[in-house]
This record gives C-alpha cells, structure tokens and sequence, in this order.
C-alpha cells in the first residue's frame, strides 16, 4: 500500500517536470525507491513484532512456576494379603514396601512446582498425596544456577543420589514397584533433608564426584524423624561416570556409599510364644551400591525402538546393639548385631514398536548370617528373632506398557514375588500414569 | 576415606593431563547450529552438536556425555521455543556452569530472532506435542538463517571479544555468499510454488512457507504423535479427491508411514535432509538447502 502510493506520487512529481530535470528525477526516484522499500521492511518487521508480543502473557501470573501433575491409579490382584508383606530375613524398613491393596486404588498423586527464583537459584518442590489424602513433602530442594566449574549445590529435602533409580521419581520407573533391594535397603525410596555438593569434571566423558550429608530423618537411619542432635546423622559420597559407545549406546557407572548411626531404630516382631514385642537397633550402618545403566537407540534416536538395561548390587553392614522387647513385654534384654547383607537386581526394557514395550526383572537378596548376642549367648532362642532367620528372597517380573504419547502410560505387570519364606505371592497389577501440565525433564 | 582421597587424586591428575582447550566452547543443540557456528567461528571455535539429523530433536535422552560436553561450553545455541525441554533445562541444571544458563550472553535460543509460524491459538495436549511459541523447526527456511547468523556473530564477539574482528568478517563473507545462494535457491525452487504435499511431522514448515509449497495434510495425526492406520487410511481417501504431489518425511523419521501411503495412493515419497548431515550431499548449511531444494524437483517433475 505504501509502495503503491509513494510511487504514484514520485510518477506524478516525474511527469510534472521539464525534461532536462530528468536525470535529476531519476536518482530521486532511485532514493524515493529505497525508502519505500526501508519503510516497508519497518512495517513487515513492525507487524511480525506486534504478532510476536501479543503471544506473551501479561498480567502478575505470567511469572508461574512449571506446574506438573501426575496421576496414577492401579488395580491390583494379589494371591497373598498385601498387609502382611514381610521380606524375610531382613531388619523391615517400616517404609511404603508392601504391594498396594487389593483391588482398585488410587497411586500416589504427584503435584511438582519447579521454576528458576533468581539468576542464582532454582527451586523445586513435589508434593505426593496418598490414597489415604495425607500430603507428604516428596522434595523441596534449592539448587544453585551460577556456581561456575562444574559445581552444583542442592539443599532442602530430596532424593539421596545413592544408587541409580533412588534419585528417580516412582512414576518414571519401567515397572510398577520398587526393585526389593530398594525396599530392602531404602525402605523403597531415600529421601532426606540436607545438602548436596556435586562436581562434573571438565572432560570429554561423564565423571562426578558428590557428598551429602543428611539429618537422617528415616530408615536405615532411625529413629524416624532423626535424632535430637546437631550436625548431620547420615552422610554418603558418590561418582558417576558414563559416556557414549558408538553412535547408539550410552552408559553410566555409579557408586556410592552411605553411612548412618541409627539410635533407637525400631521394628516389629513375634517372639518365640507369639508374642507381639518391638525390637530396636542401635550402632552403625554402611551401605555400598554399585550400580550401571545401558541405554541403547538406533542413531540416539529413541522414537521407534530401545533397549535399556539397568541393574544395582547392594551390600550392607551393620554392627551394634540390638534391644529385645523395648516395650517389656517379656523382658527387655540387649546383645550385639552383626549382618552382612546384600542384593541386587537386573531388569531389561525394550520398546519394539512405537508406543509399546516389554520389560522383565530378576531380584535377588541375599540375609547373610546375622548374629546375634543374646542368641549366641543362649539368653533367647533363634525362634525369638524370626523375621531375621535366613533367607533369600527373590522375585521374578514381566511387564508391558503402552504410551501413545509422552504424557501417558498404561501398563500390566506380573510378579511372582518370594518376599516371604513361607509363600509365593503371584501378583498382577494393571496401572495408568498420566502427566498433566508442564512437560517434564526425565533424568538419563 | 583413604581410598576416596586417592580416587580424588587419581582423578584429579588425569584432569590435569587433559590438553588446555584453546578454542571457545561451542554447544549446539541441533547441527544446523553447529554448521553455523562453525562458519562465523572458524579455527576460533570448537563446536559440539548435541544431535544429529538423525534423531528427533524433540526426544533427546540427557545422557552423561551431554552434561559432559555442556559442563565446558561458553556459548550455547538452541532453537528454543521448547523443541529442547524434554532435555535442556536437566543439562542446564546438571551443569554446573553458570556460563549457559537462561538470561546470560552464553544463552541463545534462535527462534527468539525470527517471526514464528503456526503459533497456536489454543493450548491443549489433547491437540498433540504443540509448541506454546510457535513451530520450532526455524532452520528450514534459509532467511531465518541469515537472521540467526547476525545474532551467532554478535554473541560470538561478546563471550569472546577478542576474536571479535574475525567473527566480522568471517560473518560478512558468510551472509555475502548466503545471500546470493538464496537468491540461486528461489529461482531454482520457483517450480515448487503452489505444489500440495504431505508431510510427515510439521518440521518443514519455514521451508514450505518460503518456497510457496501447500501442505494440504500430515502423517502424523497429531503433532508427535506416530501415524496411525486410521489416520493413513483417512489419507488414502483425502489423497483421492485432492491428490498431493510429493509426500516428505525427514532422515530421522522411519520411512514405513509414507512407504504406506505413498504405494497405496501412487504419490511419489521423498526423504528430506532434516539438517546438515542428514543426507551425504547435506554436508554444510549449502548442501543442506541444495539437496532439499533438488530432491524435491526430482520428486515433483
């Protein structure tokens, strides 16, 4: 519009004007040309700024945070009763390790609100509400955005870096549960308030190198809720390191060991009569993980089909008291503990068609030989201590899964679970996980 | 302790031993990217392309030897408009390098620098993997480029102004040669005008928007989602009363949708260069747009 009117007029001023003006007109033309030409550039650039600036939110809530909700509900069909799960010959964590009731129920709804506070910080919180409607702080961490050589520094509640799918949230696993060395170990899943200091090597490959120190608010460390004392209660030191084979396959390595002084860590158990009595443990636990992730895609390209191999080995030892009866029941009485113990699993996921796939894993835990003072010393009997006789639980899984889309998942999973020494528990789970609203970042 | 001390030592020295990097870092999120950094950067510039033109830049595993590579970079260019959010902000965060992060001069979200399409008017996953600011696929059209190239140069001379001269000049020469291939390109694509194609995702958009092509329907049903038999046979029949000429898929998608609908409704399939490196002729941001432009004539003679 403007070049056609401008260039009506500069015809009209051209032919106004005696002839030797010619030339003259000529380069006015010229520059006449050019501006409209300038002018219309401004314009376009004008309407695709305007375009551009009427998309973004205005008002006070433009500043939202990313706000993430994932939901979950699962059926679950169960030849054993879920209450009395018990993996044998383990201290029990008191954590959430037991299959969800039978029937339908609700999973753990996820609500996350992550955004950056500053230039300096970035804050992060999820919250889980329970099918039980308890909210529980699932994590509240800051994390620092401006430290500079590789250095990172977390601190509030969060998930410990100790092993590989502990950091991992419950709705990202490929399989329904918990791997038993988790709930074995970790009482299914870490969490502790504290600080976290990690380092990322300047090298061409993946190496880290990190420590945490953590108020020990559960299980291993005890009692639940961390003891009254200042300073921290758990510590744990981990490395990472990973690169790429090929152009397909990636790989992570892991270590890492925590160490805790439980005081007063209690647990349930029947005596030799039958008798209900509550035990506790006091004294010192160290627990080395190893772990390892394989992931492999055509070209890095994960859309079609993936392979993922992903197993951690566990080992535990704990020396101290432990106290028999602290109610005084039957008579309370205490002797040293010593165990040894370990497990570890190994799963594989492969996606064979977009949208679909098949995974199995092999658990295993092995209970060592505890022993125990007040057994050894013939004050009790083995039979007082039945939760800690020997035995090595195992478990067998198979699932499949189906995401037609990054926001949804359904899946079926099979497990034929030998937790307990007297049964096998043949359990069948049918869940969905959805992800509203911002789109998550999983972790490798 | 002792042994955790002698890893630190140990791992310490092998840091050491690595050679001091001379050129400046440079981080790219997709490889046009680097192709371009790499042009205005020359021998000053060590580029590392986080992906190829063979993976789909949406559905990246942040994988360690990212967070690696990320943990040294002094610049990082990316497409932006959340094509990166799967996996950017955990590298980000991962990095421990306060250089790259959003809102510093190491920060360059290209799609911030050009006029978006296809920017939608409703926000609903319901309506597929669509980006709240607009197709983020801008490389496509060779005047984004250019424009992106001006913003690479000016950011290059801020992180590193010492070498500001040669980043001029390396930028004049590059966008003196860019135009004129640009000029070659629209003459060359000017048979393109007005031909009806389907694609396969939306990642071509900038680059049917400048030839003047017609996207008259797409493989995928919805915006990432994977093409479905329903939607293909709902294609079939579309293909009958309005028949396309061409239908495209890119180098990092698997042919078997167009293969599909290409036998069934006789309408030759094309596989398009995704980026540089996604075809062999694709070699530099050149071939990138030479081979698009040339297997598309071949496909619609």
């Amino acid at each position: 519009m403007f070049k056609k009117n401008a260039l009506a007029l500069a015809a009209a001023v051209a032919l106004a004007l005696p002839h030797e003006a010619w030339a003259q007109t000529q380069d006015e033309l010229r520059d006449l040309r050019e501006q409209v030409k300038q002018l219309e550039k401004r314009v376009t650039d004008a309407e695709q700024a305007a375009a551009q600036a009427s998309n973004r939110p205005a008002g006070e809530n433009a500043f939202n945070p990313a706000v993430s909700l994932i939901l979950n509900g699962i059926y679950s069909n169960l030849s054993q009763d879920p209450a009395k799960y018990k993996l044998n010959g383990f201290v029990p964590s008191n954590g959430d390790v037991a299959p969800p009731p039978r029937g339908l129920s609700l999973g753990e709804s996820e609500l996350a609100i992550a955004a950056n506070a500053d230039h300096y910080f970035r804050g992060t919180a999820i919250f889980s509400v329970s099918p039980e409607n308890e909210i529980e702080v699932e994590e509240a961490y800051m994390q620092t955005l401006a430290l500079s050589y590789g250095f990172t520094i977390k601190a509030g509640r969060f998930f410990s870096a100790v092993g590989y799918q502990n950091e991992i949230h419950a709705h990202a696993w490929d399989f329904t549960d918990a791997p038993l060395a988790m709930k074995a170990f970790l009482a299914n899943q870490l969490s502790d308030d504290g600080i976290q200091l990690k380092w990322v090597a300047p090298a061409p490959f993946y190496f880290d190198l990190g420590a945490e120190a953590g108020r020990g608010k559960s299980f291993p460390a005890g009692p639940d809720g961390g003891r009254n004392k200042n300073g921290f209660s758990s510590s744990n030191f981990f490395t990472h390191v990973g690169g790429d084979f090929g152009t397909g396959t990636a790989w992570q390595l892991g270590a890492s060991y925590l160490t805790t002084s439980p005081q007063d860590r209690v647990y349930d158990d029947v005596d030799s009569t039958g008798t209900a009595v509550t035990n506790s443990f006091t004294g010192k636990t160290r627990l080395w993980v190893l772990d390892g992730i394989l992931k492999w895609a055509p070209n890095f390209n994960p859309t079609e089909t993936y392979f993922k191999l992903q197993g951690e080995y566990y080992r535990r030892k704990e020396s101290g008291d432990l106290t028999f009866d602290t109610a005084g029941v039957v008579g309370t009485q205490t002797g040293g503990y010593g165990s040894t113990q370990s497990g570890w699993y190994l799963q594989g996921v492969y996606q064979f068609v977009p949208m679909w796939r098949v995974g199995y894993r092999y658990d295993r835990l092995d209970a060592g030989t505890a022993s125990i003072g007040l057994v050894d010393s013939g004050a009790l009997a083995a039979a007082d201590f039945p939760i800690l006789a020997k035995y090595n639980p195992t478990r067998q899984t198979v699932m499949v899964d189906w995401s037609p889309s990054e926001f949804s998942r359904v899946r079926l999973q099979y497990a034929q679970d030998k937790a307990r020494s007297d049964a096998t528990d043949n359990q069948i789970f049918l869940q969905y996980i959805l992800s509203l609203g911002a789109h998550g970042a999983h972790k490798f | 302790m002792r042994s955790i001390l002698k890893f630190l030592c140990a791992s310490g020295l092998a840091i050491a031993a690595l050679p001091a990097a001379a050129a400046l870092n440079v981080f790219a999120c997709e490889p046009e990217w680097g192709a371009l950094a790499q042009e205005l950067g020359g021998d000053k510039v060590s580029v590392y392309s986080a992906t190829t033109a063979l993976q789909d830049p949406h559905r990246i595993e942040a994988r360690p030897s990212l967070i690696a590579r990320i943990r040294s970079a002094d610049l990082l260019i990316c497409s932006g408009a959340e094509l990166e959010i799967g996996w950017l902000p955990l590298l980000l965060t991962q990095s421990g390098n306060s250089k790259i992060q959003l809102g510093t001069p190491g920060y360059l979200e290209a799609s911030q620098y050009v006029a978006k399409l296809e920017i939608p008017k409703v926000l609903d996953r319901a309506l597929g993997d669509i980006h709240p600011g607009g197709n983020p696929h801008i490389h496509t059209d060779p005047r984004n480029i250019s424009k992106v190239a001006a913003v690479i140069e000016e950011r290059l001379a801020q992180v590193d102004p010492a070498n500001a001269g040669t980043y001029h000049s390396r930028a004049k020469a590059f966008l003196d040669r860019w135009h004129a291939a640009i000029a070659r390109w629209e003459k060359e694509a000017a048979p393109l005008r007005g031909v009806p194609i389907v694609v396969h995702h939306k990642a071509f958009t900038y680059f049917i928007n400048w030839t003047g092509m017609r996207e008259v329907a797409s493989l995928e049903p919805k915006p990432g989602i994977p093409p479905t038999p329903s939607h293909l046979a709902e294609l079939i029949d579309q293909m009958k009363s309005q028949p396309a000429k061409v239908i495209i898929y890119s180098s990092y998608n698997s042919p078997q949708g167009a293969q599909f609908l290409s036998e069934r409704s006789k309408i030759p399939m094309v596989m398009l260069p995704f980026t540089v490196g996604g075809t062999e002729k694709a070699k530099d941001l050149f071939g990138f747009f030479d081979d698009m432009i040339e297997r598309l004539l071949g496909a619609v003679k």
